[in-house]
């Protein structure tokens, strides 16, 4: 069951006004389920993982690697595919790294949307720039959903090895019907990333039905600790692969003059981990299992549709990106007033909320806009809150006109 | 709501001195990275002091007002005097507390207009 209460920080002021928090895009609450996990671990199990044969290193290690087999459950991956990252972003660098490096040629086509985030840009234009690839963007229809056809063409030109594309638009906030691309590009033997940083907490992940060779998201974006991630790899993938990071834990054995690799996954988990932050984001896991998606579902759809009810009314706010799969995202162009100003005064009323690009600026450029108010929901908001913001909203836009 | 102060507004919602100038003195283009804003300065000397301050752009309320103003206030000044100028002294000119997360749009025009006298 959904409890508001679950989460701390949610009763708490800012400014002498109760938090509303809108901005959950960018990272998300954090359940007392979730702290107290990270708070037991330092208060009782801490120790270094996978060395040392003593109790206390025994304990951390059998709770960090059993946080690898409920996270394995929850996307529906065996755990030797599941590798610790710091996020999302360091996910998709590990697969350019340490997959594209060792598998893509000079020429060789990498093909991405226009809607990516900046971390599903920049990896790939650093592969440009080292080994000369080659980048093909699938373009957006008019509501700024993916459009399929012409992906579908796409993955058709020569020289197609990689299509690296996000589930989800974290400007757009639309759930791109990813599949169907995803079928094309195995039946061309063309491998596949898929960027769910913003998907993730709004669905239940399954890799297999999903039918992708790499998956990545953020912890943080799913109620679990910052600077934790999940890189999924199909395994005979990950096992082909070089390593990425070098150093402890990744090694077997170390000469003078070679080493050899660790087993999958300890291969691409160099150095120690965020032992605390991972045994949280598997508290994360669990805690969503428990509510059930479901529900989450449910109460996510009925205030997106709350939200874009308010919105209607309001014709001097342009909303981004619109479509069937719509999550309760919405970034929005408000005439005569600037997301800066927006976020800055409505932050001081207690709203949380974020002005830019969103680190997509690409897809920014192609949209003819420079920046964005973002306002993006979670199941622990309200219907009275988004009245609120509205209520304030239309206060700011009074003083502007 | 506490909406900044009414000078600001007033320089945001009628920017004074837009527009262009024919063979400026100086000039510079200025971005502002974390939100795109674009901004461009075109100045007219007058010896060592500036004559008239013109600008185009578009940008939020903070960084609109506080070029406007400048384009005012800095007209008759040295060079050196405007280099001089700092966060502190735009603070005072726009006469309401800016919190440091609106520094880079307080400062946006001041920069942009000390790049340009720099430049020429």
């Amino acid at each position: 069951m959904i409890k508001r209460s679950d989460f701390p920080i949610l009763k708490s002021k800012i400014g002498g006004r109760l938090l509303v928090y809108f901005d959950n895009a960018a990272t998300s609450q954090k359940p007392k389920a979730v702290i107290n996990a990270v708070t037991t671990y330092y208060e009782n199990f801490n120790a270094n993982v996978h060395r040392g044969l003593n109790p206390l290193a025994a304990e951390a290690t059998e709770r960090y690697e059993a946080a690898r087999d409920i996270i394995a459950e929850f996307i529906g991956a065996k755990r030797q595919e599941v590798i610790f990252t710091r996020g999302a972003t360091e996910s998709i660098n590990l697969v350019a790294r340490a997959w594209g490096e060792a598998n893509l040629r000079s020429g060789d086509i990498v093909l991405l949307s226009l809607a990516e985030h900046h971390a599903n840009i920049v990896p790939w234009l650093q592969l440009k720039e080292k080994i000369g690839i080659r980048l093909s963007y699938i373009p957006l229809n008019k509501g700024g959903e993916l459009d399929l056809g012409a992906g579908a063409k796409l993955l058709k030109q020569p020289r197609v090895k990689l299509m690296s594309v996000s589930l989800a638009s974290n400007v757009l906030g639309l759930r791109n019907d990813l599949e169907k691309l995803l079928r094309a590009a195995k039946k061309l033997h063309i491998i596949s990333l898929v960027d769910a940083a913003q998907a993730a907490a709004h669905e239940a992940l399954d890799v297999k039905k999903l039918g992708c060779d790499f998956l990545a998201f953020s912890g943080h974006k799913i109620y679990g600790p910052t600077g934790t991630g999940v890189l999924y790899g199909r395994q005979e993938l990950l096992a082909a692969m070089p390593p990425f990071l070098g150093g402890g834990d990744m090694i077997d054995s170390v000469a003078l003059d070679n080493f050899s690799v660790n087993e999958l996954p300890y291969k691409f988990e160099a150095g120690t981990p965020n032992i605390a932050g991972v045994i949280g984001l598997g508290e994360a896991c669990k805690y969503l299992v428990k509510i059930g998606w479901p529900e989450i579902k449910v109460r996510e759809k009925s205030l997106r549709d709350h939200f874009l009810k308010k919105l209607k009314r309001r014709s001097f706010i342009r909303l981004i990106g619109s479509g069937r799969q719509k999550l309760p995202l919405f970034s929005l162009v408000i005439d005569g007033v600037h997301p800066h100003d927006a976020a800055d005064l409505l932050g001081q009323e207690g709203i949380i909320l974020r002005a830019g690009h969103h680190c997509a600026q690409p897809l920014h450029k192609q949209l003819g806009l420079t920046a964005t108010l973002r306002a993006s929901l979670s199941f622990y908001n309200t219907k009275s809150e988004i009245d609120y913001f509205f209520k304030k909203f239309d206060e700011l836009c009074r003083a502007f006109h | 709501m506490d909406i900044y102060g009414q000078n600001i507004m007033d320089h945001y919602k009628n920017p004074r001195n837009v527009g262009f100038l024919e063979a400026p003195d100086a000039s510079h283009q200025a971005t502002n990275a974390t939100c795109g804003d674009e901004l461009a300065v075109f100045i007219k000397m007058k010896g060592q002091k500036i004559a008239a301050i013109k600008f185009q752009g578009n940008g939020c309320a903070i960084s609109q007002a506080a070029t406007s103003i400048l384009s005012e206030e800095l007209v008759g000044q040295t060079k050196k005097k405007v280099a001089s100028y700092k966060f502190a002294d735009i603070q005072k000119i726009l006469g309401v507390p800016i919190s440091e997360r609106r520094y880079k749009c307080a400062m946006l025009g001041l920069r942009a207009i000390q790049v340009a006298l720099d430049k020429g």
